[in-house]
C-alpha cells in the first residue's frame, strides 16, 4: 500500500481529460442523456461546457468523477480510464466545485477545507499548512477558519468551496455552475478572482454553465452543445464568435455577438483619440489653437495635472480667459485604464452618460480618450466580424 | 381503559400497598380532614419510602429509551436504505403506539409474564414511534447539497451517513429522544400493571388513590424526573451542535 498512497497523496500539476465515445443512457429514458461524445481537454485549460438546460452538459461533467456512470464508452484522466478505480477513491483525486457550495454546516471553514486531505489520510501538521495555504490562495483572512459555513458571506463560502476542492491539489477539477449562484455584481469579481487564480495553478478544469457570457470569459475553449450532448462547436471564444459553427450555435451565442467581443478586448487594443492636454496656466490660444488640428478628434481639451493625471474637462468658458484655469468647469467622468475590458469600459460610459473618458496607464497619466464613437465603430467595421485582430488573449489580470 | 377498574386494580393492590396502611395508631390531623389536598408531615415523615419507587422508575425509563433508541435508530437506517420500507415501518410504529398503554400492559401479561421485562418491551415499543420518525426528520432534512458535495468529493455511502447525514440530523434525532423520554416518565407511572414497580404503586393503589398526598407526591417526582430528563437533552444537544449557536450573517 505504501506506493499507492503515496500517488493519491502528491498529484499537482494538471491532467488531460479524454471524452471517448462516451454515452450515458437512464434506463427510463428512450434517447441517451449523452450520445458518444469525443471530446479532448488538454491539460491546464479551462474548458467551458455550455449550452441550453437538458442538453447534457452537467451529466457530460459527471461522468469525469462518475457520480454519473458511464453506460459506454470511457473517459480518461491524464490517460487512465476513470473506470480503473472505484467511484470515491477517483473522486478524491479529481476537485468538485457545486452551485449550491455545500459547505458542511456542522464543520468550520477548516475542517472544510480538510475534508479531502483527512479521507487521505494526512497528518494534522500537513492539513494546518494546507488549509492555511490555501485560504490565503482564494483571499479569506485565516481568523475566519475557525467559523462556520453560515457566518460567512456567499462569496466567501464560495471561495472557500473552491478551496476545498484545490485542498489535496487535484490534476483535475470540475466546476457545476459554480457562480450561478452569487450576485451578479460579486459574480463578476469571483470570476476574475478564479481567472487570476487559475493563472497560477493551471489546472485541468471542466466548467458548465448555461450563460454564454461566462462561458466567453471564462474558457479557453468552449464546447457548444445542443442536446444528447451533441458538441456544436469546440473551439477558442473569439473563434466561436467569429466563425460559428451553424446556426445552433449563432442562434446560441446571440445577434449581439459582435458586442460579446467586446469582453475579449482589452482598452489597449483599440486605437485611441487624442485630446489637447493641458496644465494650469497654459496660455489658452495654445490649447485652442491645438483644438483645430486635425489629428486631434476630441473636441475639448483634458485639463491635467503636473504629472498627466485628469482633472476636468475644459469648455469655451474656460478657455475664454488668457491661461487655462486651475479648476475645470465640466466634470471628469469616468476614468479608464489600459487594462480595463473593453465591455466594462463602454458599460462605464454609458452609465455616465460620457461620450469621452480619459484612459490612463497603471501611474494615472492619461494616454489617450476613448469614446463611444470608437466603439461603434468598430462594431460596425468588418474587423470585427472578421479579423482576427481581436483575437487576444483572454484577460487574466 | 374500560378494563382499568375491573381486573387491574385488584391485581395491583397487592403490590402497590398504601404506605398509609403501615402506619400504626395514630392518624395525622391533616389526613383526618376530609377536604384535604396535600398533607406536608406525611409527606416529609414518608419521603424515604418514594426512594425505591423512583429508582426504578428512573431505571425503567433509561433502559426503554435505549432499547427503543437502538431499534428504532436500526429502523430508520434500514429505511433511508431501502426505501419502500419506509411507509410501512412508520405505520407499523405508529400502531404501536396507538394500543392503549394499560391495555398494553395487560396484553403482555400473559405472553412475557410480571415482571420488569414486560414493561420495558411496551414502553420501549412506545418510543419506536417518535424516535423512528424524528430520525428519519432528521436525514430528511439534511441539504441535498452538503449530500452531493459529499459525494464528488469522494465520501464512501458509510461517510456520508456518518460524518454528513447523521452529525446534521442531531437536533431532530435528540428532539426525537427528548419527547421519547418524558412521555416515557409519565408512561412509565403504568408499569405498576405489569408488576414492575415504578411511581405508579404510590399512585394506583386502592388506598392511595382515596389518598391526594401520595399521588400527588409521586406524581410531582415524576415531572421533575421528566425535567431532569429534558435539561439534560438540551445540554447535550447545545454542546453536540455547536455549529447552531453561531450567528448567521
Amino acid at each position: 500500500m505504501p506506493a499507492a498512497e503515496a500517488t493519491e497523496q502528491s498529484q499537482g500539476g494538471a491532467s488531460s481529460v479524454s471524452y471517448q465515445g462516451a454515452t450515458k443512457r437512464y434506463d427510463d429514458a428512450s434517447a441517451p442523456a449523452v450520445d458518444h461524445l469525443d471530446l479532448e481537454v488538454e491539460a491546464g485549460e479551462i474548458c467551458v461546457l455550455v449550452g441550453p438546460s437538458g442538453c447534457g452538459k452537467t451529466t457530460s461533467m459527471r461522468m469525469v468523477n462518475r457520480t454519473v456512470e458511464l453506460t459506454e464508452g470511457d473517459i480518461l484522466v491524464g490517460g487512465e480510464s476513470v473506470k480503473r478505480k472505484d467511484g470515491p477513491r477517483l473522486r478524491r483525486e479529481i476537485g468538485y466545485v457545486i452551485q449550491q457550495i455545500g459547505l458542511f454546516p456542522h464543520r468550520t471553514i477548516a475542517q472544510n477545507i480538510a475534508t479531502v486531505p483527512q479521507l487521505l489520510g494526512w497528518d494534522k501538521d500537513r492539513i494546518r499548512a494546507r488549509t492555511a495555504e490555501l485560504l490565503e490562495l482564494v483571499g479569506i483572512d485565516p481568523e475566519l477558519s475557525d467559523r462556520y459555513p453560515a457566518q460567512l458571506s456567499g462569496g466567501q463560502q464560495q471561495r472557500i468551496g473552491v478551496a476545498r476542492a484545490l485542498a489535496a491539489d487535484p490534476p483535475v477539477m470540475l466546476m457545476d455552475e459554480p457562480f450561478g449562484a452569487i450576485d451578479p455584481i460579486n459574480r463578476e469579481r469571483l470570476q476574475n478572482e478564479f481567472l487570476r487564480l487559475q493563472a497560477d495553478i493551471r489546472k485541468t478544469i471542466l466548467f458548465v454553465t448555461h450563460d454564454i457570457d461566462e462561458a466567453i470569459k471564462m474558457g479557453d475553449r468552449i464546447a457548444i452543445m445542443h442536446e444528447h450532448g451533441k458538441v456544436e462547436q469546440y473551439a477558442t471564444p473569439a473563434e466561436i464568435l467569429m466563425a460559428p459553427a451553424n446556426e445552433f450555435v449563432e442562434d446560441f451565442v446571440g445577434a449581439d455577438r459582435a458586442l460579446k467581443r467586446l469582453s475579449l478586448m482589452r482598452v489597449r487594443d483599440i486605437n485611441l483619440w487624442k485630446a489637447p492636454l493641458a496644465r494650469a496656466g497654459r496660455p489658452t490660444s495654445e490649447v485652442r489653437a491645438e483644438l483645430d488640428r486635425p489629428d486631434v478628434e476630441v473636441p475639448y481639451a483634458l485639463l491635467v495635472d503636473d504629472r498627466e493625471r485628469p482633472r476636468g474637462w475644459l469648455t469655451a468658458r474656460d478657455l475664454a480667459g488668457d491661461t487655462v484655469p486651475a479648476t475645470a468647469d465640466a466634470p471628469l467622468g469616468p476614468v479608464l485604464e489600459t487594462g480595463d475590458v473593453m465591455r466594462d469600459a463602454l458599460a462605464d460610459l454609458l452609465q455616465g452618460e460620457s461620450m469621452y473618458a480619459p484612459v490612463t496607464d497603471h501611474n494615472g497619466a492619461v494616454v489617450g480618450i476613448l469614446s463611444v464613437e470608437i466603439i461603434s465603430e468598430f462594431l460596425g467595421s468588418p474587423e470585427a466580424k472578421t479579423d482576427e485582430h481581436a483575437a487576444v488573449e483572454r484577460p487574466r489580470d | 381503559m374500560t378494563s382499568l377498574a375491573a381486573t387491574p386494580l385488584a391485581a395491583v393492590g397487592e403490590v402497590g400497598k398504601g404506605f398509609i396502611h403501615e402506619r400504626t395508631g395514630e392518624t395525622l390531623p391533616c389526613q383526618a380532614r376530609p377536604n384535604h389536598l396535600f398533607c406536608w408531615d406525611w409527606a416529609t415523615e414518608n419521603i424515604h419510602r418514594y426512594g425505591t419507587p423512583t429508582l426504578q422508575q428512573f431505571e425503567l425509563t433509561v433502559i426503554s429509551v435505549l432499547i427503543g433508541f437502538a431499534i428504532a435508530f436500526v429502523l430508520a437506517l434500514l429505511a433511508r436504505r431501502f426505501r419502500l420500507l419506509q411507509w410501512p415501518l412508520l405505520a407499523g410504529t405508529g400502531i404501536l403506539f396507538a394500543i392503549p398503554s394499560v391495555a398494553f400492559f395487560l396484553l403482555l401479561l400473559p405472553i412475557t409474564g410480571r415482571g420488569r421485562e414486560t414493561a420495558i418491551i411496551a414502553l420501549s415499543a412506545y418510543t419506536l414511534q417518535i424516535i423512528y420518525r424524528n430520525v428519519m426528520q432528521g436525514l430528511a432534512n439534511v441539504p441535498e447539497s452538503a449530500k452531493q458535495a459529499a459525494r464528488g468529493m469522494g465520501l464512501t455511502d458509510r461517510q456520508i451517513l456518518w460524518k454528513v447525514e447523521l452529525p446534521l440530523a442531531i437536533p431532530e434525532i435528540i428532539g426525537g429522544l427528548r419527547i421519547a423520554t418524558v412521555s416515557t416518565v409519565a408512561i412509565a407511572t403504568l408499569a405498576v400493571f405489569a408488576h414492575a414497580g415504578g411511581l405508579g404503586t404510590q399512585i394506583y393503589s386502592e388506598a392511595n388513590l382515596t389518598f391526594p398526598t401520595a399521588i400527588i407526591l409521586a406524581g410531582g417526582i415524576a415531572m421533575l424526573m421528566a425535567l431532569a430528563f429534558d435539561v439534560v437533552f438540551l445540554t447535550v444537544q447545545r454542546f453536540a451542535t455547536p455549529w447552531r449557536r453561531v450567528e448567521a450573517v
